[in-house]
């Protein structure tokens, strides 16, 4: 056996927008360990708790590697054949209008280009959309309209030098955690203010200097009347607005309609008339400003109008493009940008290019397409929506999972059952899409087998590098499109051999008639040869070729991407509810991230550290409203909306707005019982963007009881529960995990169908108490173990999971595994930090014995050193032990 | 003035602990006399098993050397047993004809084991198992490879089937009722218990009758009550004990199982004590180590002249001490209407848990396999305390519920 190669790979990680450069050494047996780029210039070294992670998410457990037709294996070429004859023959009788493609912020921009390339030149087909369609293409919009271009004018160093953050429906501590950590080391050293603007108490509001818990939705008023407040205080760069924008006029005036005093401000908002003034006092004040947006921007039905009011303050303020000021948006994936940038959105057409007729003429003549789309195709939700109606025919799905992020994904699920021909191209064998039908099913390279580059939110493009073999027959998705393009008769058109190939051609595209007319412009990157393009260092666009990039922000001094190269300001709506009041639905559903786990959970799933945080599927609510509602703290509610329901954990919190639900987004069928969120989530859409809006739709909840409670978990496989049952999957270190409801002791042979009769069994029952506990052995090793009772069992389910395959130290007790606890009487508590794997107990530990600060607890623990997105749930546990020390 | 005169009839476990607390309690207040039937002085007899076992040795399971008793001003006198009492005259009279005058005496005979009343029973391979020299008798007679019957499924019998089968022995245990310990164990604790025994080579014969000892000249076998012979080279009697109170009934002392005894531990003739096996207290004859030697703290308080001490009766507990097969149980064994249990039991590790609580107090508790916490368990039967939040960690033991 060779010794492992002491050179790691360095690639990017595969989560957020912030795009960290990772280290990762193969060990030559199917994993790699896993470290922080000290170089990469996003994370300079930093991961979080995803990223550190990841080395735990690269088993083929679960991953599909062959093709499949209609569930049975395939060969490439059957499978390809059979993908080109569908898409021919739904386009010989249908129409171009009846084939479609959806994309994934997942993939490289090779893949995200290819596709594009396919479908708008050679198929005649704009049916080319992306999950980053739910993610920010409000911010797309919202950038075209002011900008003329989908430009984000500022750099990470511009957290780093600003005075001021407002960070605007965004949790950055949890959904983009090294930035947020790079924003709190500067604001250490320079003190910069941090304003959050978000409806919930979420980690990164507890860091503020000042939280406005806006109600949902009102964020273009906020922001209106800040724009009023800046006029009336003199706060304006009068010269820049003079010299390079239009139609300031027009939308102060708007702003005043909307905003007319700070009383209706506050009142709009919810928000306290102080709250409000102190919010405009600083930013008025304060020159190098940035203001951070994500989420609870972008997912409203006036997504495009928040964008446009946050612009606003900031082209009034001239405060773009210079050191340490400008709008930021925060992009959820981590190639949305790539995605952006090929075009794999259905309004654009490629390299930052639209539908006009000089774009689509130019586009052609560098592709040598024979089949041009000519005008945006369908957006994601009109999308699965005509494919529910039968016009959309033939569907190929790469890289994600629609039939549960969708809004409606019940409706989107049943409506993938309906198409004559359904792709998909994934790394795993089984999830809410796979299971809705898909015909043809495509291995894709996973991360750490792909080989491309992604674009992270500060227009920086870092290579994915491949340090593991492509495992069965698993290939790139840019190649498997290409391989259906050459069966189409495009051989020409799609012969590339390596990704590099394809890079260059989508660099060369960005370049092709440019002059300076388009922002997007990495012509220099167009000739890289195969060794450069492997060696390829993060690099930051523009990269117009031959020219110097002595500045990579945008718009400090105009020159705007719009006809008149002038800044446009935007004329907001007046707010509009996305879904009408509803009796039966009184209260607001709010969706979004937890901090460990990402999207669907195919690859953080598989992680135990990740799935020790927050393992159970969840609703958050306001005390006031529990109360009125009949739920209590850690029992379970039936959220439903009118389309759909779903069975969650509750948690009562003062941190959730009066009115307000909220529950994450990353539980499907193939993690839980009854978690499909997006099928609680209205089909509202922006109207610019066709950006859903999964922040407000109209929901009610009531209580849920179960008699019983615990969790099963086993080195094998774990059998199925009664259908009435709620349960989530939650990985354990050595094995599986299920935390259940349900109403009557499940059956234990079912449970554990690879229970073996030589199997050693120890048992503890308290019936008085409803309780019973089973631990099996096999080996000496704890195989399996079931927890049930009246009480959620948390303790006990952090305690074992580490436990399962440990041998038992000599002269252990093994019954004693049932007490869910150490004897040393530290009741371990669910996992706060997931990087150290350090869980509550040790922390309050650590605290009541004379931890007084984080860092006093991460010398004594080490809770709270690497990624930092726990430290302010450490800094709440310290406030909570404060309070009785000194009652 | 000429110290008043103790005598103590019986060098066993409970004789021996009285004379430690009187030396503790009043050093040289009487002149004692200990008068031991067995050659040796006090030894500690819950370790014949492990003797037998050849897990401890004479040195082990001794006490106080000779040497102690003679530094303390006791007269120690052994291998001699007393013969009478004659209370007029206040004296004791031995075996050997000598007399022991006293002002108090002190009764602690302990008991003796019962000897069935079989055929054959009096053939020289029929033993019990109660003092060191039954201890001797049975280890000769046990070579590798003998073949042993056990008559008796409860402590003593199990303790002798272990040390027996340790020493090579084929020994099987002969028991009338269907379950181990009967009277301390459940059927589950007992089934537990079984098994544990028999993966250390005991085998069972359970409910099942003697009916009488085969051969003429020597033991050659134990005939069941439905014919069938269990072949054997030895048998041993373990069927229980009873109180050894002959010398006090014969004094005229109220005497029922046992001397009866009053909370000062008085018979019924005021300066008659008794304590230990061979006494009465309350209804209860005790068979264990605790409540002798709390009895004996009582009495010397007593005899030093502190007329309040009182012995108050102790809760009944057992503990069987195999090694590797811990047995405890104390309290309520099964039970009744409205009782709740808790159960903990891992049948591969020969451990079984049961505990019993009665309107949130714990009223019984047995251990099998492992017992470290058996005190702990004892204590809170005693106290019946509410259990409130101690419950859930109560089968886990000590250390969990600390930590609580």
């Amino acid at each position: 056996m060779r010794a492992a190669d002491p050179n790691p790979v360095r690639t990017t990680c595969p989560y957020c927008g912030v795009g960290c450069g990772v280290l990762a050494t193969p060990d030559r047996a199917g994993g790699a360990a896993i470290a922080g780029d000290p170089e990469h210039p996003s994370n300079f070294g930093r991961l979080c708790s995803k990223g550190s992670a990841l080395g735990e998410t690269l088993s083929l457990e679960g991953r599909l590697l062959h093709p499949e037709i209609d569930g049975r294996r395939a060969s490439w070429d059957d499978a390809l054949d059979e993908v080109a004859d569908g898409f021919r023959r739904t386009l010989e009788a249908h129409g171009p209008g009846a084939v479609a493609i959806y994309l994934s912020g997942q993939l490289l921009t090779e893949d995200y280009y290819a596709a594009n390339k396919l479908f708008k030149g050679f198929l005649g087909s704009a049916n080319v959309d992306t999950n980053s369609r739910l993610c920010m293409s409000s911010s797309v919009a919202g950038h075209k309209r002011a900008f003329g271009s989908d430009t984000v004018p500022g750099t990470y160093r511009d957290l780093e030098t600003a005075d001021l953050l407002v960070l605007v429906g965004s949790n950055a501590a949890w959904c983009h955690p090294v930035l947020y950590q790079r924003m709190l080391a500067a604001r250490a050293a320079r003190g910069t203010k941090l304003v959050v603007i978000d409806p919930r108490a979420t980690a990164t509001s507890e860091e503020a200097d000042l939280h406005l818990p806006i109600a949902a939705g009102a964020d273009t008023v906020l922001f209106s009347g800040l724009l009023v407040a800046l006029a009336e205080r003199g706060a304006l760069d009068r010269a820049y607005v003079a010299d390079h924008t239009d139609g300031f006029e027009a939308a102060l005036a708007r702003a005043y309609e909307l905003a007319p005093s700070l009383d209706a401000v506050a009142a709009a908002c919810g928000l306290e008339a102080a709250a409000v003034t102190a919010f405009y006092d600083l930013f008025a004040a304060t020159r190098r400003t940035v203001t951070l947006y994500s989420q609870g921007v972008n997912q409203s039905a006036q997504g495009t109008d928040k964008v446009g009011a946050i612009l606003n303050v900031h082209l009034a303020t001239g405060r773009i493009g210079r050191e340490g000021m400008g709008p930021f948006s925060l992009t959820g994936q981590p190639n949305a940008m790539g995605g952006r940038e090929v075009g794999g959105l259905a309004n654009t057409l490629a390299a930052h290019m639209d539908f006009d007729a000089a774009s689509i003429d130019r586009v052609q003549r560098f592709w040598g397409a024979p089949r041009m789309a000519r005008a945006p195709g369908l957006k994601a939700v009109q999308m699965f929506e005509a494919i529910g109606r039968g016009e959309i025919k033939a569907l190929w799905v790469m890289g994600t999972n629609p039939a549960a992020s969708l809004p409606r994904a019940d409706a989107v699920r049943d409506a993938l059952g309906r198409l004559d021909l359904f792709v998909v191209s994934e790394n795993i064998a089984s999830n809410d899409t796979v299971n809705a039908g898909a015909r043809i099913r495509l291995p894709a390279a996973a991360w750490g087998e792909k080989d491309g580059v992604v674009t992270n939110s500060e227009r920086r493009i870092s290579r994915q590098r491949a340090f593991l073999a492509l495992p069965g027959q698993a290939r790139p998705d840019w190649w498997a499109v290409a391989q259906v393009a050459k069966r189409l008769g495009f051989e020409d058109a799609f012969g590339w051999r390596t990704p590099g190939e394809v890079f260059r051609e989508h660099a060369a595209l960005s370049a092709f008639e440019n002059d300076g007319a388009r922002d997007f412009d990495i012509g220099a990157l167009s000739d890289l040869d195969t060794r450069d393009y492997d060696q390829l260092r993060p690099t930051q666009w523009p990269a117009r070729p031959g020219a110097a990039r002595s500045d990579t922000r945008f718009f400090a001094d105009g020159g705007y991407f719009t006809p008149t190269r002038r800044g446009r300001f935007v004329e907001v709506a007046p707010i509009a509810s996305g879904s009408a009041h509803d009796d039966a639905h009184p209260l607001r559903l709010n969706t979004g991230r937890i901090r460990d786990q990402w999207h669907t959970m195919t690859r953080t799933g598989k992680s135990p550290r990740l799935a020790s945080h927050l393992p159970e599927p969840f609703v958050e609510i306001h005390p006031a409203d529990a109360r009125a509602a009949g739920v209590v703290d850690g029992g379970f509610a039936r959220v439903t909306s009118p389309h759909g329901a779903a069975t969650l954990r509750v948690r009562v919190t003062d941190g959730a707005r009066t009115g307000a639900l909220f529950a994450p987004i990353h539980w499907t069928d193939e993690t839980a019982s009854h978690a499909r969120v997006g099928a609680l989530v209205h089909a509202v859409t922006d109207p610019f963007s066709g950006q859903p809006d999964a922040k407000a739709t109209p929901a009610a909840i009531a209580p849920v009881s179960f008699a019983l409670q615990g969790f099963a978990m086993a080195r094998g496989d774990l059998g199925a529960l009664d259908p009435a049952a709620w349960w989530a999957k939650a990985t354990a270190p050595m094995g599986h995990g299920l935390l259940f409801a349900l109403q009557a002791e499940p059956e234990v042979a079912a449970l554990f169908p690879d229970m073996e009769p030589t199997d050693e069994i120890v048992e503890y029952v308290d019936a008085g108490r409803g309780v019973r506990r089973i631990a099996m052995f096999r080996d000496g090793e704890l195989d399996a173990c079931l927890f049930v009772g009246p009480m959620r069992q948390d303790g006990a389910w952090t305690y074992l999971r580490d436990k399962l395959g440990a041998r038992l130290s000599e002269g252990q007790v093994r019954s004693l595994l049932l007490a869910g606890r150490a004897s040393d009487g530290v009741a371990a508590g669910p996992m706060v930090c997931a990087c150290h794997g350090v869980a509550k107990g040790v922390i309050d530990r650590a605290i009541a014995g004379g931890c007084h600060d984080t860092a006093a607890v991460g010398a004594a623990t080490k809770a709270g050193t690497n990624c930092g997105s726990c430290l302010p749930e450490i800094r709440r546990m310290l406030a909570a032990q404060r309070i009785p020390a000194t009652a | 003035m000429e110290r008043e005169r103790l005598v103590v009839v019986g060098n066993g476990m409970a004789g021996l602990k009285l004379l430690e607390e009187l030396q503790a309690a009043c050093p040289g207040r009487y002149a004692v006399t200990v008068i031991g039937a067995e050659p040796e002085p006090a030894y500690n007899r819950v370790l014949l098993s492990s003797l037998l076992a050849g897990e401890a040795s004479d040195e082990d399971i001794r006490f106080r050397d000779r040497a102690w008793y003679a530094a303390n001003g006791f007269r120690l006198l052994t291998g001699v047993a007393a013969r009478a009492i004659d209370h007029d005259r206040r004296r004791v009279e031995l075996r050997d004809g000598r007399v022991a005058p006293y002002d108090r005496l002190v009764l602690a005979t302990g008991s003796e084991a019962i000897r069935l009343p079989l055929p054959g029973a009096d053939l020289p391979q029929a033993l019990v198992f109660r003092d060191h020299a039954d201890a001797m008798r049975l280890k000769t007679l046990a070579r590798p490879g003998a073949r042993a019957v056990v008559i008796g499924g409860g402590l003593l019998g199990l303790e002798a089937a272990y040390g027996l089968a340790l020493l090579g022995c084929e020994t099987t245990v002969v028991h009338l009722m269907d379950r181990l310990m009967e009277r301390q164990l459940d059927a589950q604790g007992a089934a537990t218990l079984r098994r544990a025994l028999e993966a250390k080579g005991v085998r069972f014969r359970l409910g099942v009758q003697s009916a009488g000892v085969a051969g003429e000249t020597r033991v050659e076998g134990l005939t069941l009550a439905d014919g069938e012979v269990i072949p054997c080279d030895m048998l041993v009697m373990a069927c229980g004990v009873r109180p050894n109170a002959a010398l006090g009934r014969a004094a005229g002392l109220t005497i029922q199982r046992g001397l009866v005894v009053d909370d000062g531990l008085a018979t019924s003739a005021p300066d008659i004590h008794a304590l230990g096996e061979c006494a009465e207290h309350r209804g209860v004859v005790y068979g264990l180590v605790a409540p002798a030697y709390a009895q004996a703290r009582v009495l010397a308080a007593r005899l030093a002249g502190d007329a309040t001490a009182a012995y108050a009766g102790s809760l009944l507990s057992t503990n069987l001490k195999v090694s590797g097969v811990s047995v405890f149980s104390a309290g309520a064994i099964d039970p009744e209407d409205g009782d709740q249990t808790v159960l903990l039991s891992d049948p591969g590790h020969g451990a079984y848990r049961k505990l019993i609580v009665r309107d949130d107090r714990l009223t019984g508790a047995i251990l099998v396999g492992e017992a470290s916490d058996a005190l702990w368990y004892l204590d809170l039967i005693a106290r019946a305390e509410p259990l409130g939040a101690l419950r859930d960690d109560l089968a886990f033991g000590r250390s969990f519920a600390a930590a609580a």
